[in-house]
């Protein structure tokens, strides 16, 4: 895993090489072991190195024999060997054991049809001199990332929007339409980002850059098209051994690594049945780690123990406390470039800081399990309240509610006449193509209180769903009420936080590449196809993915309630007993002065969130999002703008 | 000396428009309007017991009784007034 940045000239003109290095090390921790850069009057390409596929050999940028086919390369293609053994069979020859030749040759034999034979994550920038083009992409999920920006003439692009920001031809300007779609969404839609100008290239998405000419095409879409057929002959058992299958050899090819491989252990299903996947193809031993938490509301050390226990795994864990995601925030945020409304990455950057200290490089986790197969609280909240909105008089249909979030003491308390309203669970709600995600979204949006008036008058007048609503495929509507809502999960909150913000910018912040079996396509698509009733069973999320780990994983681990990671909020920032900040930074930040300095919220209303956590009095989901959004949001500006 | 609707209009704005009056009126509904949802609903509850030494059981969590100015002052009232 590694680092890319590059440049390409509309008008052919010197490539300024000094700064073509600056702008990939200024993302340097994504590539410790090596630097490398190529440059004509064309392009120019930068790579920083991070090595786990034959660390001898691959040095990038990387090019064929004859130099007319150069790449720079972030991310692993995973069925490397298998194309590599047909190009051969079909007279091409390797200089290097890497996968990143693979990628030049299959370019040589398909041309941008290669990226559909890749089992990988990757994005990365092939530049094309006989052909004069350069193509510009990015995996199926987003799992890598890949920025760029149009100007002067100039395409500038890179793994982090801060190697972009070197180059001196780019502005620093807030998008406030961003931050209104991150203020509904927990995300921002690409292409855009939080800088005006700066774009996002979207997942499963690749970009041609010839004869002047910028084009953008979309290779590849999850279609839950398949689901809709219902069951077909031989039954669950069938789906659930072809899953396993799939799921085993996702796992086998991402094993492929010169350097050990290590994986994720949370106490949950999904890591549980990745390490054992692991376990059944490594002949030693695995190394496992978790994050653990004083609070035992967010703690699931038990688990976790229970499950390397089973595994027969060498466990590590890094314990967490409010002091520590507090101390660690502001480089975070420096991190995932972007506001978060959670502390949940904290707690992964400094789990990714251990499992370097352990000397390893990569680890395979289990994310997109709950996208993939119903495992959300949201997908089982959307189908209790589809139930209640057809009958909204019941009194016993949203009691169903309470079952789903044992966890949440509060919910129990608060009266049902309230939880109706704000749980949309009305008839005229069922039309809406956003029902799973409304009672989210407009949560979410209520934070919008705190944007300043200056903000409040460019964003207020218009309607965040619509540019969502641009972006549904047709076929969207046509899918029933899970489909549409592991979409919506899958296509937007995965890429956009999941695998960003929790995933690659805080691992690869300390230099660990993260692998996940899920999002092997096969399995994706696999998933697509499967009747909506396997993967929420009634109210058994994950019931064919369970069904398929059997008795590979420990039985507690899957007859436990759905624990969601969480990790503590906005309480983090002060002490409990004194409610004084604990950094100063939070003070600076949060202060008066520096609300009106960076002009996007009102400093009245953060003074008064402010004093409710420092007296204590901040309760529930919505001053927790809006204590971390505001102070994250500055931290965004004060990192990427201010200065 | 603020009467009870002066009060209760001011805790609303503080609390859950951190100061952000948009100008809602006595009889709108919070539930609508979405200033107030079901966790902000017990937040309010605490208030009301504690300003108004009033004990709220759960079968008096009713919009009715919760869900705008209007209604929050008739309830008080009529909770203070003895029943």
């Amino acid at each position: 895993m590694c680092g890319i940045a590059g440049v390409y000239n509309f008008n052919e003109d010197v490539v300024d090489r000094d700064l073509l290095r600056r702008m990939v090390v200024t993302a340097g921790y994504r590539g410790p072991d090596g630097t490398g850069l190529y440059a004509d009057r064309r392009v120019g390409l930068a790579h920083v190195r991070l090595s786990i596929i034959d660390p001898a050999g691959g040095r990038q940028p990387m090019s064929n024999e004859d130099g007319s086919i150069w790449i720079t390369f972030n991310g692993e293609i995973f069925n490397y060997v298998e194309l590599r053994r047909e190009l051969e069979g079909r007279g091409h020859t390797f200089a290097t054991d890497t996968d990143t030749e693979v990628i030049i040759h299959m370019y040589e034999e398909r041309g941008d049809e290669c990226l559909r034979y890749f089992n990988g994550q990757w994005a990365f920038a092939l530049w094309d001199r006989a052909g004069e083009r350069l193509l510009l992409s990015r995996d199926r999920f987003g799992v890598r990332p890949l920025f760029y920006t149009l100007t002067s003439g100039r395409l500038i692009f890179g793994s982090e929007i801060k190697s972009i920001l070197v180059h001196p031809a780019v502005e620093r300007e807030i998008d406030l339409q961003a931050l209104d779609q991150m203020f509904t969404f927990w995300v921002t839609l690409p292409p855009r980002t939080m800088l005006r100008g700066v774009k996002e290239l979207p997942p499963a998405h690749c970009m041609t850059v010839e004869g002047g000419v910028v084009s953008l095409r979309r290779y590849w879409r999850l279609d839950y098209t398949g689901a809709q057929a219902g069951e077909a002959a031989g039954g669950e058992e069938v789906y659930a051994e072809t899953l396993r299958d799939l799921l085993g050899d996702a796992t086998r090819i991402r094993l492929r690594s010169d350097v050990p491989v290590g994986a994720y252990l949370s106490g949950g299903l999904d890591s549980a049945v990745v390490t054992a996947m692991i376990r059944s193809h490594a002949g030693t031993p695995v190394e496992t780690f978790s994050v653990t938490f004083e609070e035992a509301e967010f703690d699931e050390s038990a688990y976790q123990r229970e499950a390397s226990r089973f595994f027969g795994t060498e466990h590590h864990d890094i314990r967490c406390s409010g002091e520590d995601i507090a101390r660690v925030f502001p480089d975070v945020v420096r991190h995932t470039e972007k506001p978060v409304l959670r502390t949940a990455p904290a707690p992964l950057y400094l789990l990714s800081g251990l499992v370097r200290e352990r000397g390893y490089k990569v680890v395979l986790t289990g994310e997109g399990a709950d996208e993939m197969f119903g495992g959300y609280d949201i997908f089982k909240e959307a189908k209790v309240r589809r139930f209640w909105a057809r009958q909204p008089r019941s009194r016993l249909r949203p009691l169903l509610l309470r079952r789903l979030y044992p966890y949440m003491q509060n919910l129990k308390r608060q009266p049902l006449e309230y939880l109706r309203a704000f749980f949309h669970a009305r008839q005229e709600d069922l039309s809406n193509p956003f029902f799973s995600h409304l009672p989210r979204w407009e949560l979410t949006s209520r934070l919008k209180v705190f944007f300043s008036d200056a903000v409040r008058s460019e964003t207020g007048s218009r309607d965040a769903y619509e540019e969502m609503r641009a972006l549904l495929p047709p076929e969207y509507h046509a899918w029933d009420g899970l489909s549409q809502a592991g979409y919506l999960e899958a296509a937007y909150l995965l890429p956009g936080y999941i695998l960003s913000s929790q995933g690659d910018r805080v691992s690869m912040a300390h230099s660990v590449e993260g692998r996940f079996p899920f999002l092997d396509h096969r399995v994706a698509e696999f998933s697509c196809s499967l009747p909506s009733d396997l993967k929420l069973k009634v109210l058994d999320e994950k019931y064919i993915l369970k069904l398929c780990a059997g008795d590979m994983v420990p039985t507690t681990v899957k007859k436990r309630p759905k624990q969601p990671y969480r990790a503590p909020g906005g309480a983090s920032f002060f002490e409990p007993r004194t409610g004084r900040a604990r950094f100063e930074y939070i003070d600076e930040l949060l202060s008066r002065k520096c609300i009106e300095e960076f002009g996007i919220f009102d400093p009245d209303a953060v003074e008064r969130l402010v004093k409710k956590f420092r007296k204590g009095l901040a309760i529930g989901t919505k001053d927790d999002m809006a204590l971390v959004g505001i102070l994250s949001t500055q931290l965004f500006v004060y990192h990427f703008i201010e200065t | 000396m603020d009467t009870i609707e002066q009060e209760l209009r001011r805790f609303v704005i503080d609390n859950f428009l951190f100061g952000r009056n948009n100008g809602f009126a006595d009889s709108d509904s919070f539930l609508e309007s979405g200033i107030i949802d079901s966790t902000g609903v017990l937040e309010l509850v605490a208030f009301l017991e504690e300003r108004y030494r009033i004990d709220v059981v759960d079968e008096e969590l009713i919009p009715e009784n919760l869900d705008s100015i209007d209604n929050l002052v008739r309830f008080v009232k009529a909770k203070m007034g003895g029943e």
